[in-house]
């Protein structure tokens, strides 16, 4: 079969897009990640996604069990979406309000969320049918991406990379000097707290959907790459879109050919597009 | 305070201050950072702002540029809050808050000046007006280095042209001959002399060098959390007033005329 034979698939066709939509808004985010060290806020974020996802699947299940509809609530991202958004705030106050740095901030957060999803998620009982479990979280499953996923995904990507373009300016500003920035008029907090917000919800939906581990590689490794190779900042963010769109259609054909994990080729994918922009890219 | 050491007479009536400080005090913590800290700066003066390490200048710059509040008092930059009229400042801030791994070029910090927010594609307009103000502090041939290829010296020009570019009424900078030669440094005050005198513009500088402040401000402020003495470097910089602020004489001695 060929990749083109592949495509006709419902299935892999969701799997591109998604990974397309994600390319692009990561892309987006990634560069301000990136500028103002916080990679880590990814991976954090991305736990917050997977404890607030625990807490979601409990509630669900022990709202069922006790024979009680939850209504809207029925399935686990529309809880682990604003708790990813509260641990967003609590790490952007952790930062600003007091002496913590964000890694420090980063990983109190981190650790607090996957031990809450961890012991939530054993909790669970293993027939409760929720279309999630913790290993699909963890790993996740770009080709088991269904209908009403990508939905959201792309929504997701279409508001989320509307809002990060209008405020690229004011962002890259205040990301390459919050003084003069804030001297220039810019609120650099609250900009700062739109930026943590936005990257909690492209975080939560994305990971929830395609695991924390691709999401994390899809935050920080193209726009790494991008940074390596670029000369100014408008061109590190077309070059991360791109590395993302472009490691995303060669990981999930290579992953067609070669018949292995579609995420962790998409991963590679990225990691062999860095490694050239690290040995040769701008010094 | 010194109390011939800040004779400076009152600014006539109905004139606006190019920088009004009013009764400012800042805590961080348990340290007194600023105590009532009060003057009034007219337009078209160059004022330096000396004492010794840790004596608040940066703060009270920073306070006056709206980047800190203070529990008490308030600045007026042209009777107004900072940040109301931002054209209307210039700013140069210490160079030790650069971030090398920001990928852009002098162009465009130099188009910030003009945009307040960061350019993600350079007009031919800007352009023209970034090269202007890199040529007009000698750095024309920079426009498309990358800052992170910059000397000191070379990216001092590059912000000192970010602050110049929107032709600012107020320049304000922090400790600017930092990290920079002789010849940089003298050059620095060269530009600033020549853009105050095409201009009219008034300039406040943050420093440690107490030759530069005598030779080049019209006005001084010798600080230590609180005023010690504030006016013409011939009457400020003496032996009294330096001693009180910076607690020894090695100042005062240095200075001596």
């Amino acid at each position: 079969m060929s990749i083109f034979e592949a495509l006709a698939f419902p299935f892999f066709q969701r799997a591109l897009f998604a990974g397309l939509a994600i390319a692009v808004m990561a892309g987006l985010l990634g560069v301000f990640v990136v500028q103002r060290r916080l990679s880590f806020l990814g991976d954090g974020l991305a736990h917050a996604a997977f404890g607030g996802m625990g807490i979601g699947a409990f509630v669900i299940v022990a709202a069922d069990l006790a024979g009680s509809q939850m209504g809207l609530v029925n399935h686990p991202i529309l809880i682990a979406l604003p708790f990813s958004m509260l641990a967003a705030l609590v790490i952007a106050w952790l930062r600003r309000g007091t002496r913590l740095s964000s890694d420090t901030a980063i990983g109190v957060s981190f650790a607090v969320s996957v031990a809450l999803g961890v012991l939530l998620f054993s909790l669970i009982p293993p027939d409760a049918n929720l279309g999630v479990s913790a290993m699909d979280l963890l790993f996740g499953s770009i080709l088991g991406v269904r209908a009403s996923d990508l939905w959201l995904i792309v929504a997701v990507a279409v508001l989320a990379s509307a809002l990060l373009l209008r405020l690229w300016g004011r962002l890259g500003y205040a990301t390459f000097d919050d003084e003069l920035a804030r001297g220039d008029g810019i609120n650099t907090d609250r900009l700062e707290l739109v930026l943590f917000l936005t990257a909690a919800v492209i975080i939560a939906v994305s990971a929830s959907v395609v695991g924390i581990i691709l999401m994390a590689a899809y935050l920080v490794i193209p726009a790494a790459a991008a940074r390596l190779l670029a000369r100014t900042l408008a061109q590190m963010t077309v070059l991360a879109v791109l590395i993302g769109l472009v490691s995303t259609v060669a990981g999930l054909a290579l992953s067609f050919y070669l018949d292995v994990p579609s995420g962790a080729t998409i991963v590679l994918t990225q990691a062999a597009l860095f490694v050239p922009a690290a040995l040769f890219g701008r010094r | 305070m010194a109390d011939d050491a800040n004779s400076r007479p009152p600014l006539p009536v109905g004139q606006v201050p190019a920088l009004h400080v009013h009764h400012i005090s800042l805590r961080l913590g348990d340290a007194s950072i600023l105590e009532d800290v009060s003057f009034d700066l007219a337009a078209g003066e160059f004022l330096a702002i000396v004492g010794p390490n840790g004596a608040g200048k940066s703060t009270l710059v920073k306070v006056v540029l709206g980047l800190k509040t203070p529990q008490k008092g308030h600045a007026l930059i042209f009777g107004q809050p900072a940040g109301v009229e931002p054209k209307r400042l210039g700013y140069v801030p210490q160079l030790k808050t650069f971030d090398r791994t920001f990928p852009a070029t002098a162009e465009e910090l130099v188009i910030t000046g003009l945009r307040q927010s960061w350019p993600a594609r350079v007009r031919s307009d800007e352009a023209e007006l970034a090269a202007v103000a890199l040529e007009r502090v000698g750095a024309g041939p920079l426009a498309r280095r990358p800052l992170a290829r910059l000397s000191g010296g070379e990216l001092q020009r590059a912000y000192l042209a970010r602050a110049l570019v929107r032709r600012p009424e107020l320049v304000m900078l922090d400790e600017p001959a930092t990290g920079v030669d002789y010849l940089a440094e003298h050059d620095l005050y060269d530009l600033l002399e020549t853009y105050q005198a095409d201009s009219g513009a008034t300039i406040v500088m943050v420093t440690h060098d107490l030759s530069a402040a005598r030779y080049h401000a019209s006005q001084v402020l010798v600080i230590n959390r609180r005023v010690h003495g504030y006016g013409s470097p011939e009457v400020v910089m003496s032996e009294e007033c330096l001693e009180q602020a910076f607690g020894h004489r090695h100042h005062a001695h240095a200075l001596s005329v």
